[in-house]
């Protein structure tokens, strides 16, 4: 069984975090797969409020490391994935890729005029992806 | 790192459709750049031509795109409005000679030296000073000219959300000028502007004087050029390289920029350097080899030689809306959030330097005082030394050198104790001064009649007492 979370470093993607662990918890030898995207779209703004490419490597390093310990403390085996691009598109690719048999994601609760504007990566992700998606709200 | 034969030919099909992107998403801003120097529009387009191409040759990025760019004509527009063209031609020739040796000496090694601070406020002061170029030309005009601009950046916004494969202020202005010619409304023109060009660009000297008298001219402007156009393309070079994770030679860039823009002046092309927002389109649209840049500067050229008399028709409100967009994306939004959680000294450095640029209009004098500002505080922060006094051990805490003695030396001013120990565990000695200030405090305080001992020195401190002792 191998389960995916696609997190952000955002609340609600903890949320989705922690729901994928208790998930794992029920399945034994369940392998967590922490996916986090660095977006193209953000690539320039990130180099620029980072110190150097050590501190942006750190910056990351923090979205993930509060899932990882979480897992860690519910003995779920857990593995990380930090892949760039298109959010959207590199979870897709990536769930399909290496097959994976669940995904987890979090929903942000955007309104219409919002997911018109922002797009909402839950929403695209759940439409491509070839296994069952729980997004968490 | 790849080989040659890699970084031109490992990504082709990627690399000749995400060219073709970038090219079309070069021409909306190569003609507004020109309208910002108060060039033709070919001074611009053959310098987006020559430095694609020459770039994609010798610059140390594959897949950076440089080309005419928003910063390096905003350093020009006095050179042109004082001295003319062929000044700024030559002052380009130039700005590649520095930037050539700059990259020879290794120059790209002292990037580290610039903080993100001071990065912050070059793109912000570049960003703001963009937008306040389009604004005498919107001031005071009449309502159709708003009316275009304001759809022109609705356009840029809303297109992307629903298609992407063709860069939305292409899509605008074609968009737009359809509209204009169609309701046969009157506005200004590129037309107006200068010819587009029929040919490719030909090899000429700038018709110049050549004695010290130029050079006095000119010289500012190439140094300025040059700072400004290593710093985008490195900063540019090093957000590719995190997009990629590959490593790229950043001295080799600044080489290739130096290159590019030596050339481009003999060709009647103003200086150029890396663009962050077209190469980011690039890589976006898949490409990562050499074959992208060049692939767009050919495009850029084959598109302008073909349709020439369609882009003297587009109205100038539309090149102004793009213009607007190219400024607020320029400008980097989460720095208000920056200026709430970094560190004061942080901040200030980043307001000083946009202050200073918008002050001079001179993004090279505002990084440079930004940078030395920013080092000041640094030395100012590190230089902080504490003493803890507790049954005779003096506790040292932080390095000790010449900008920390001061504040050493008077932790002694007091001494009670007949017999005390000075514990540097904690602390570090880097220079003459700090062991000058050591034996400082020793004499003064044996001459009281006080014991001092000296301990926890570590091992290159230790060294360095021995040695100046």
């Amino acid at each position: 069984m191998k389960i995916a979370v696609a997190i952000d470093g955002s609340e609600n993607a903890l949320r989705a975090a922690r729901h994928a662990i208790t998930l794992a918890q029920h399945f034994p030898g369940a392998q967590l797969e922490i996916i986090y995207v660095a977006d193209y779209n953000k690539a320039k703004d990130e180099r620029l409020l980072a110190q150097s490419e050590e501190s942006l490597l750190l910056k990351r390093q923090r979205k993930i490391d509060p899932v990882l310990e979480l897992a860690h403390h519910a003995g779920v085996k857990a593995k990380t994935a930090l892949l760039k691009g298109d959010p959207s598109q590199e979870i897709i690719k990536f769930v399909n890729e290496e097959a994976m048999d669940q995904l987890v994601i979090g929903s942000r609760g955007l309104n219409a005029f919002q997911e018109m504007v922002l797009g909402s990566v839950s929403h695209k992700v759940m439409k491509h992806v070839n296994c069952p998606v729980t997004v968490v709200k | 790192m790849h080989t040659l034969k890699q970084q031109w030919f490992g990504n082709v099909r990627a690399d000749i459709l995400a060219g073709i992107v970038v090219g079309l998403a070069l021409i909306p801003e190569a003609l507004a750049f020109a309208f910002i120097v108060g060039v033709d529009p070919r001074v611009a387009l053959y310098a987006s031509f020559t430095i694609a191409v020459i770039t994609s040759f010798v610059g140390g990025r594959p897949g950076l795109i440089s080309a005419a760019t928003g910063a390096m004509a905003l350093v020009l527009v006095n050179l042109m409005a004082d001295h003319g063209l062929q000044y700024v031609l030559a002052a380009t020739v130039l700005t590649g000679v520095i930037q050539l040796i700059l990259g020879g000496l290794g120059v790209a090694n002292l990037m580290r030296f610039i903080p993100n601070s001071v990065m912050l406020g070059f793109v912000n002061a570049l960003g703001i000073m963009i937008f306040i170029t389009q604004l005498p030309y919107l001031k005071g005009s009449n309502a159709m000219t708003y009316l275009f601009a304001i759809a022109t950046l609705v356009l840029v916004y809303v297109v992307p959300r629903f298609f992407t494969a063709i860069p939305a202020p292409l899509i605008a202005i074609v968009v737009m000028t359809g509209i204009a010619l169609l309701s046969g409304v009157s506005l200004q023109t590129i037309g107006d502007l200068g010819k587009m060009p029929s040919s490719l660009p030909t090899f000429f000297l700038p018709d110049i004087p050549l004695n010290l008298e130029t050079l006095k001219i000119i010289f500012p402007y190439s140094l300025a050029l040059s700072i400004v156009g290593l710093l985008e393309s490195l900063l540019t070079s090093q957000v590719l390289d995190d997009m990629t994770d590959t490593p790229s030679d950043k001295n080799k860039e600044a080489r290739g920029q130096g290159i590019a823009n030596f050339i481009t002046g003999f060709f009647g092309g103003m200086a150029g350097c890396a663009l962050i927002g077209q190469s980011i389109i690039n890589m976006k649209s898949g490409g990562r080899g050499r074959l992208s840049t060049f692939t767009a500067g050919v495009f850029l050229m084959f598109l302008i030689i073909v349709l020439g008399d369609v882009v003297v028709k587009i109205p100038m409100p539309v090149l102004a809306g793009v213009m607007i967009m190219v400024a607020m994306t320029t400008f980097n939004w989460s720095s208000f959030k920056f200026l709430k959680q970094a560190p004061k000294t942080e901040s200030v450095v980043m307001l000083i330097t946009v202050a200073i640029i918008l002050y001079t209009h001179n993004l090279a004098i505002g990084v440079v005082i930004g940078v030395v500002l920013s080092s000041l505080f640094f030395v100012a922060n590190i230089s902080r030394v504490t003493v803890t006094r507790n049954e005779g051990i003096y506790k040292i805490k932080g390095p000790l050198f010449f900008a920390s003695t001061t504040k050493f030396i008077q932790s002694f001013s007091d001494v009670k104790e007949k017999e005390i120990v000075i514990d540097f565990e904690d602390s570090q000695l880097w220079d003459e001064s700090s062991v000058g200030a050591i034996i400082k405090v020793k004499q003064k305080l044996e001459e009281e009649g006080v014991r001092v001992t000296i301990r926890g020195l570590n091992s290159s401190s230790e060294q360095l007492y021995e040695k100046l002792l």
